[in-house]
């Protein structure tokens, strides 16, 4: 049990740092929808900077600058030649895909550094808690942290209340003095470089190596969690920790039901989607009427402006 | 000590919204800036607020020259404006519009905020529960929450750009109050409308704005007729009713049952002949609507006959009801009327008899350019829709009906248009009459109701209520009429 829980935090800290980067970038206003693409040439960049200076950290940093980099491109060309953010994202997608595999063949097969393990002491000591928690590695711990930060800077701090604001109606956060586009450009380049650590995640520590298919798909869902999440950082979270429980749970199953083992590794994306439907589902949002203090996590409203040019006159 | 401008410009494309605007504001007044819709007032406030850059021109405050260059700078220096649509976050509390943009350390202390936001709104005499979303506030008290910010945050100058508009008259009254509060305790306050009333029974002096020039400048009270000639640079006489007979009945109906919703309306006959004007009155939504939409075919009538020049139109669609002459134009101008992101000219040629397939542009350039002079339409052929004021939205409408119509359906012809607009609409529907057209209208003004129909039906909770003879009712016992009551 313990170590299955273990497992499930592990396998699921690449997605949750992902998806509170994206979180952020849409809650600011602007989709960055390249994230299959992002994530897959930032999973190959960071493995092959790794691998040819024999350091995780360095891979990391390739990895953050290769997202950060193409959030930039969707950022500024939403808001400088007000380019169509879905059309941009999708076109980079692509690229970055194909990059990705195309830059990375050679790399196939190769081990590189890895993340090494970091238990925390007295804390992993802690019967059933530390083993769950607290015996894990830097990636982890980083998306613990994810979560923890960007809840407190959204709901308890100036910075977090502009930056819906910005998302939510520009023009009412511009009027109050708020830069609105400087806002949106910078978030969409650190939700951007979030997910180029995730990814660096998926080939430095989940996984060891390069291979084309190491994310497939997981950008898409990543996108999915966030929406379903609510863009509310717990929400989005809890989403991601189900999807880690299900493919964890996948693959225990393979060996029970060998049959299966075809259709178990994609059981996870049906299950996913029904799970986040009946979150997802009005009566959940009603309980939010009775408790004011848990309307923000409950409620599932895309932020208004989300997707749109803000634009002065 | 006072708030001046000196020769403000600022154009979009070819339109000069503002074209040299000069005034001086004297501290403790309650000055009013009137104009009909698209003067260039709402322009001329946002650059004041900060929030568009004049392309020249030069504020001043306090005879000191400002730099005005974003919403921060203006609200610096203690000019704040309330949008003609209140710019608050919906899905956010009270208390989070309140603090949103406010200076202070990063780390947000609500408790602290909530003292601020109960001294200061208790010092306005507004009361806010701090918790409650935005959203769940009227459009007045959505109000209240911005002059509460703006007055925590030391404003000296407050604009409100059309306040009045979407607030009910009890709120009205509340908000005049305020205003002029505010004043006495020596802010500038300027209030923007194109209502002349509102102007005349609240403000201390007036700056009449027209094309983006100030025409004229005064101390109140001046007289309706001097602002009305100022705003429009004519004088409106009104029309004689024309006493032309009626023609036979365009459209009929017999004993018509119609369902929509909590609307029942049961066993309705009525006609309308040609040239004859049928005003339906009452509270919004009480079913007048759907009359409306079932004489256009968008709505079938559950029992009885609907018929117009006595072709059964009983289960017809909405194409057989164009056919036969049939023309419905919604409230909504710009969510049923017209398509946004779409030019006049492709608005003309949408409904244009052309049924080729190859458009030709030239042709229909030159078409739309002919019914913008006609209609005096203030854009150009590829104006999009959306960036038409409502009274040149209205008159687009007008330009698309095709000119063999026999029965006219109008919802709220005139809603939120100037005098200027309203009378031209009037005009214009009034020439279809005379050629023998039928028009059936809904509206909550009124006078409109009196002056232009010649039969008129009253709703209430959903049913047909009453029907008058224009000449043997008047505006007092409509009122009573409207509110469920038959004068006793
Ligand atoms: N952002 C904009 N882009 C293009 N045209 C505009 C814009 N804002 C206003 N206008 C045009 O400028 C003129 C003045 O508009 P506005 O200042 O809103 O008038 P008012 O508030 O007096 O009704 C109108 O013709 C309007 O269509
Ligand atoms: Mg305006």
């Amino acid at each position: 049990m313990e170590a299955t829980l273990n497992s499930i935090i592990a396998a699921a800290a690449p997605l949750v740092i992902a998806t509170m980067g994206e979180t952020i970038t849409e809650k600011s206003g602007v989709v960055n929808l390249s994230l299959e693409g992002s994530l897959r040439l930032s999973a190959m960049t960071g493995f092959v900077v790794a691998f040819w200076v024999g350091h995780a950290l360095v891979g990391f940093g390739a990895a953050a600058i290769v997202g950060a980099a193409i959030a930039a491109i969707i950022a500024s060309t939403s808001i400088r030649l007000k380019l169509n953010q879905i059309a941009v994202g999708f076109v980079l997608t692509l690229l970055a895909a194909d990059l990705a595999s195309f830059l990375g063949d050679s790399f196939v097969g190769e081990r590189g550094p890895r993340v090494p393990a970091l238990p925390i002491p007295i804390l992993s000591d802690i019967p059933f808690v530390g083993k769950v928690f607290f015996d894990h590695d830097l990636v982890v711990y980083g998306s613990f942290l994810a979560i923890g930060v960007t809840w407190f800077v959204f709901y308890r701090t100036r910075a977090g209340l502009n930056l819906q604001g910005v998302g939510e109606r520009p023009e009412g956060a511009f009027a109050r003095g708020v830069k609105v586009n400087t806002l949106r450009f910078w978030y969409t380049v650190l939700g951007g470089a979030m997910v180029g650590i995730a990814g660096a995640a998926y080939s430095l520590d989940v996984k060891l190596g390069w291979r084309e298919t190491l994310t497939l798909n997981l950008g898409w869902i990543a996108l999915a969690i966030v929406i379903f999440g609510g863009w509310h950082p717990l929400r989005v979270a809890f989403g991601a920790y189900l999807f880690g429980a299900l493919q964890v749970l996948a693959f225990q199953l393979q060996d029970v039901f060998p049959g299966l083992a075809q259709v178990l590794p994609i059981a996870p994306f049906p299950l996913m989607i029904i799970a986040l439907v009946f979150v997802y589902s009005s009566g959940f949002r009603r309980i939010g009427d009775h408790f004011p203090r848990l309307r923000n996590l409950l409620g599932s409203e895309a932020p208004a402006a989300m997707g749109t040019v803000f634009e002065r006159e | 000590m006072g708030l001046a401008t000196h020769d403000i410009r600022k154009h979009f494309g070819t339109i000069r919204a503002n074209d040299g605007i000069s005034f001086t504001i004297e501290s403790g007044s309650l000055h009013g800036i009137l104009g009909e819709n698209g003067a260039g007032k709402s322009t001329l406030m946002k650059i004041l607020s900060g929030f568009y850059e004049a392309d020249s021109g030069e504020v001043d405050l306090d005879g000191e020259t400002l730099d005005l260059r974003s919403p921060a700078d203006a609200i610096k220096v203690g000019i704040g404006m309330l949008h003609q649509d209140p710019l608050v976050f919906l899905p956010f509390t009270v208390l989070d519009n309140f603090v949103l943009g406010s200076p202070g350390p990063q780390r947000l202390d609500r408790s602290d905020a909530r003292a601020e936001l109960e001294r200061v709104s208790g010092e306005l005499g507004f009361r806010f529960d701090s918790e409650r979303l935005a959203r769940d506030l009227t459009v007045g008290e959505r109000q209240q929450l911005e002059i509460t910010r703006l007055m925590w945050l030391g404003a000296k100058v407050l604009i409100f750009d059309e306040p009045t508009t979407g607030i009910s008259a009890t709120q009205r009254d509340q908000l005049f109050l305020t205003l002029r509060s505010l004043a006495e305790n020596g802010l500038i306050v300027l209030f923007v409308s194109h209502k002349l009333e509102e102007v005349e029974e609240l403000c201390d002096s007036v700056t009449v704005i027209r094309q983006g020039k100030v025409v004229f400048e005064a101390a109140m009270p001046i007289t309706s007729e001097v602002l009305v000639e100022k705003m429009f640079g004519k004088v409106f006489v009104e029309e004689d009713r024309d006493p032309a007979p009626f023609g036979a009945p365009v459209l009929e109906l017999s004993r018509v049952t119609i369902e929509e919703g909590t609307t029942h309306i049961e066993d309705l006959s009525l006609s309308c002949a040609a040239g004859e004007v049928v005003g339906l009155a009452g509270l919004e939504g009480s079913g007048q609507r759907t009359l409306l939409r079932a004489c256009a075919g968008l709505l079938a009538p559950s029992s009885g006959l609907l018929s117009v020049d006595g072709n059964n139109l009983n289960k017809a669609s909405y194409r057989d009801h164009l056919a036969a002459g049939v023309h419905y134009l919604p409230a909504g101008r710009l969510e049923e009327g017209l398509v946004e992101g779409i030019s006049i000219a492709e608005h003309l040629v949408l409904t244009s008899e052309d049924t080729g397939f190859f458009i030709n542009w030239d042709a229909a350039d030159e078409a739309a350019r002919q019914e913008i002079d006609d209609y005096s339409i203030k854009g150009r052929p590829s104006s999009p829709a959306e960036a038409l004021s409502g009274g040149n939205q209205q008159r687009l409408l007008l330009a698309m009906i095709p000119d063999e119509v026999r029965l006219l359906l109008l919802e709220h012809p005139t809603r939120g248009l100037d005098v200027g607009s309203a009378a031209y609409v009037w005009q214009r529907l009034l020439e279809r009459r005379s050629d023998g057209t039928s028009i059936v209208f809904s509206s909550a003004d009124l006078d409109e109701l009196l002056r232009y129909s010649d039969r008129i039906v009253v709703f209430f909770a959903g049913d047909v209520f009453a029907m008058r003879n224009v000449g043997e009712t008047d505006g007092e016992e409509l009122g009573h009429l409207i509110g469920g009551k038959v004068r006793g």
